[in-house]
């Protein structure tokens, strides 16, 4: 699911909360007067939009008894309130999302969350990908979540950016040019010298470290928990190849997410960006003047994940059967499906993944890519990778790090030094 | 009414009116604690007991999401002396106040006097000085860093315009503190010029006439016999100031481009003590909680001591009387 939602949404955001608030006022009162007992109002608590508000139509349809109430908070903002919500013992909702970057965190707290397989979940294990199951099961073996998206990678790139800097355009030809991140960086000076005014090759040094992390197992964390960012060199490869891509002048140095970075969407400042599935969602809101301009090719290096959520229930629900059952409606094929072809995000299912609406899928706004076969292929090779507790934490101190460097603030050496320190101190 | 109190006269026994004496001696004396008494129990509620909670808090090593947790002495402040982004953020702290605080009473001064004189539509000034401070803190700093956004700021646009260049100024050290300052300095200057203004207007005006006989001229007034008569409430405005100024976390959490992690910038150049505290209890995935109540202790014995310098300073100002 789209991993941050920053200020485009944010008056949305607080008009939808408000929305919420006034739908759930009215349900209150609805079900105080007339059908007292027969109502359940189920709460699902999110970031950012997963795409869900036909599918719990379809599900209210199906079952008149189930109202449901969605609450949509930012990313950071989600996960500390549900840190606080189950520490405290009030305030979670029946039904929460947990992004894979959390995931880790909350799965140390088993005692908080219902034990899926005690609604018979084990029985599902087979419609997801076994790494993406694997990944909220609990030390004690409890199932906390199912799994909604993955965030397998591709590049978005734009085509009229690489013409216009002598660069091939189409997205077979630019797909082979950059078979591993050392190509990419070397493609990077080609567009670089040739490049109209203004123009960068890539967003920000933090994307393309992120995406190369993305590809890494081990990365942060060991298979038995023990932070390794200092003695892993793929972890440090990583941070070489994106300074010397910095150092290239190839970076616009925006920070992901901020005013400038989608601004930069709309004015073209930038020909190439790490692109997840839920991305695509993201640039056609923020540059719909782009469309046709873009086009997607593989990932160097291929396979990657970034991003990807969970919905859980909190032992706080007082309705966690019916809970679970719209978890399992929620995360159906067929829902997963829906919320593809709506929004970008990628099923995390291998039966989806392989079928013909999902493979067969093309999005007119990406030069007609054929994104259903990018992403899913992308996923279906995806290699897992070992997450920890503070695997956000460690990644807001390499995304503080390639700013230094990209701000002038630090040599290269001494950023590095200072992100090794970092992680120390979160951990 | 007079045929009440003669009934009243008539029907009531010695008795009786010894326990009503009773009762009014004590509703005198009782009854100005019970009146005041609800300030005193949402104090005890919401102002004493967080506090102390917090500080027991600040012993331990309590984290939101370990349900265990242990007594730690003080462990998380021994570490709070040696922890550099601690000091980082106190010397930010106290940079962006100096910097924001200083122009920032000077100038309410300066409007002030502008806006005791007779002015034509006074009242609309006195007014329009105010509305900074009914805009929503969030809208302000949303539309501050907007102001100040590197590629397609206003500010950057008109400097650019100029010959200056653009300026980087969220990643710079000083330029972020300017900025912040600004929005801080646009936001409450016109609450203590307000304030000021009240004061100025209850100066006597014989005092005024009586220097203007001496010769004195309307700056020199301004000097010596404005501000003396002013000084118990620059003191007001500097310790208030000074509370709200170490406490400053809003504008500088909401002016960092990607606030998750809220550290402040890359190199952490604009993080404030407030943000700091958030960064290791809810901002991150730290949730340290004993160690940021370690931090709100830290920031409560730095508010005072900072409180009661400013006030031994500003004491020096010659007295009215």
């Amino acid at each position: 699911m789209v991993k941050y939602i920053r200020s485009r949404g944010r008056g949305r955001l607080v008009a939808l909360l408000a929305l919420t608030a006034l739908v759930a006022a009215g349900a209150t009162a609805g079900s105080a007067v007339g059908k007292a007992r027969d109502t359940i109002t189920l709460r699902v608590s999110l970031f950012g939009d997963f795409g869900y508000h036909n599918v719990y139509a379809a599900y209210e349809k199906s079952h008149p008894n189930i109202n449901i109430v969605e609450d949509i908070q930012s990313y950071p903002d989600h996960h500390s309130n549900l840190a606080k919500h189950i520490a405290t013992g009030a305030g979670a909702d029946d039904i929460e999302a947990i992004e894979v970057g959390f995931v880790a965190q909350f799965k140390a707290q088993p005692q908080y969350f219902y034990d899926l397989r005690q609604f018979g979940a084990s029985a599902l294990k087979s419609r997801w990908l076994p790494w993406k199951w694997q990944q909220s099961i609990a030390p004690n073996g409890a199932q906390i979540g199912l799994g909604t998206d993955v965030g397998s990678l591709a590049i978005c790139y734009r085509a009229d950016l690489f013409k216009k800097a002598g660069l091939p355009s189409n997205r077979a030809a630019v797909s082979k040019l950059w078979p591993t991140w050392k190509d990419y960086i070397a493609v990077g000076k080609r567009f670089q010298a040739h490049a109209p005014k203004g123009v960068h090759f890539f967003d920000s040094g933090s994307n393309v470290y992120n995406a190369m992390i993305g590809q890494l197992n081990p990365a942060y964390y060991d298979a038995k928990g023990n932070v390794i960012v200092s003695s892993n060199p793929g972890v440090r490869a990583a941070w070489a190849l994106t300074v010397a891509g910095i150092q290239a002048g190839e970076s616009a140095g925006l920070a992901a997410f901020s005013n400038d970075w989608n601004t930069g969407y709309k004015k073209g400042v930038f020909a190439t960006v790490t692109c997840p599935a839920w991305m695509m969602g993201y640039i056609q809101g923020q540059a719909p003047n782009t469309s046709g301009k873009w086009d997607i090719a593989a990932v160097p290096g291929g396979g990657g994940n970034w991003g990807g959520s969970f919905l859980a229930i909190p032992k706080q629900s007082k309705h966690p059967q019916e809970a679970y059952d719209l978890i399992k409606f929620l995360t159906s094929p067929a829902s997963e499906a829906y919320v593809f072809k709506n929004t970008g995000n990628l099923p995390s299912q291998p039966a989806l993944l392989k079928s013909q609406p999902v493979q067969n899928f093309r999005n007119p706004f990406f030069s007609n890519a054929p994104v259903g076969k990018i992403f899913a292929n992308s996923a279906l090779v995806l290699k897992p990778q070992v997450t920890g507790p503070h695997q956000g934490d460690i990644q807001t101190a390499a995304t503080n790090a390639t700013q230094r460097v990209e701000q002038h603030k630090q040599s290269p050496n001494a950023s590095w030094n200072q992100f090794l320190k970092d992680v120390q101190n979160v951990s | 009414m007079s045929q009440g109190t003669a009934v009243e006269a008539v029907a009531i026994p010695p008795q009786q009116r010894r326990l009503r004496m009773r009762l009014r001696r004590l509703d005198g004396k009782v009854s100005p604690y019970l009146y005041i008494s609800p300030f005193f129990l949402l104090f005890a509620v919401f102002g004493l007991f967080p506090l102390a909670y917090t500080g027991w808090v600040s012993l331990t090593d309590r984290n939101l999401l370990d349900p265990t947790t242990h007594f730690v002495g003080l462990d998380n402040y021994t570490a709070l002396l040696h922890d550099s982004y601690f000091w980082n953020a106190v010397e930010n702290t106290l940079g962006i106040f100096v910097i924001s605080t200083v122009p920032q009473l000077f100038l309410a001064l300066v409007l002030a006097h502008v806006l005791n004189t007779k002015l034509h539509g006074r009242t609309l000034f006195r007014m329009a000085v105010l509305l900074p401070q009914i805009t929503s803190l969030v809208a302000v700093a949303l539309i501050f860093t907007q102001l100040f956004s590197r590629d397609y700021g206003l500010i950057n646009y008109v400097l650019d315009h100029v010959g200056i260049g653009k300026v980087d100024w969220e990643a710079g050290d000083y330029t972020s503190w300017i900025a912040l300052s600004v929005m801080v300095i646009w936001r409450w200057t016109g609450y203590n010029a307000l304030i000021y203004l009240a004061a100025m207007q209850a100066i006597p005006d014989e005092l005024y006439e009586a220097a203007a006989i001496d010769g004195a001229r309307p700056w020199r007034q301004f000097w010596h016999v404005t501000i003396p008569n002013l000084r118990p409430t620059i003191i007001f405005t500097v310790i208030v100031s000074t509370i709200g100024g170490l406490q400053l976390f809003t504008e500088p959490y909401l002016f960092e481009p990607d606030h998750y992690g809220a550290t402040g910038g890359s190199a952490r150049q604009y993080q404030t003590v407030v943000m700091y505290l958030y960064e290791k209890s809810f901002g991150s995935s730290q949730f340290k909680l004993g160690y940021a109540s370690a931090i709100g202790w830290a920031l409560f014995m730095l508010i005072a001591v900072i409180s009661l310098v400013n006030f031994l300073i500003i004491r020096r100002i010659r007295s009215a009387d």
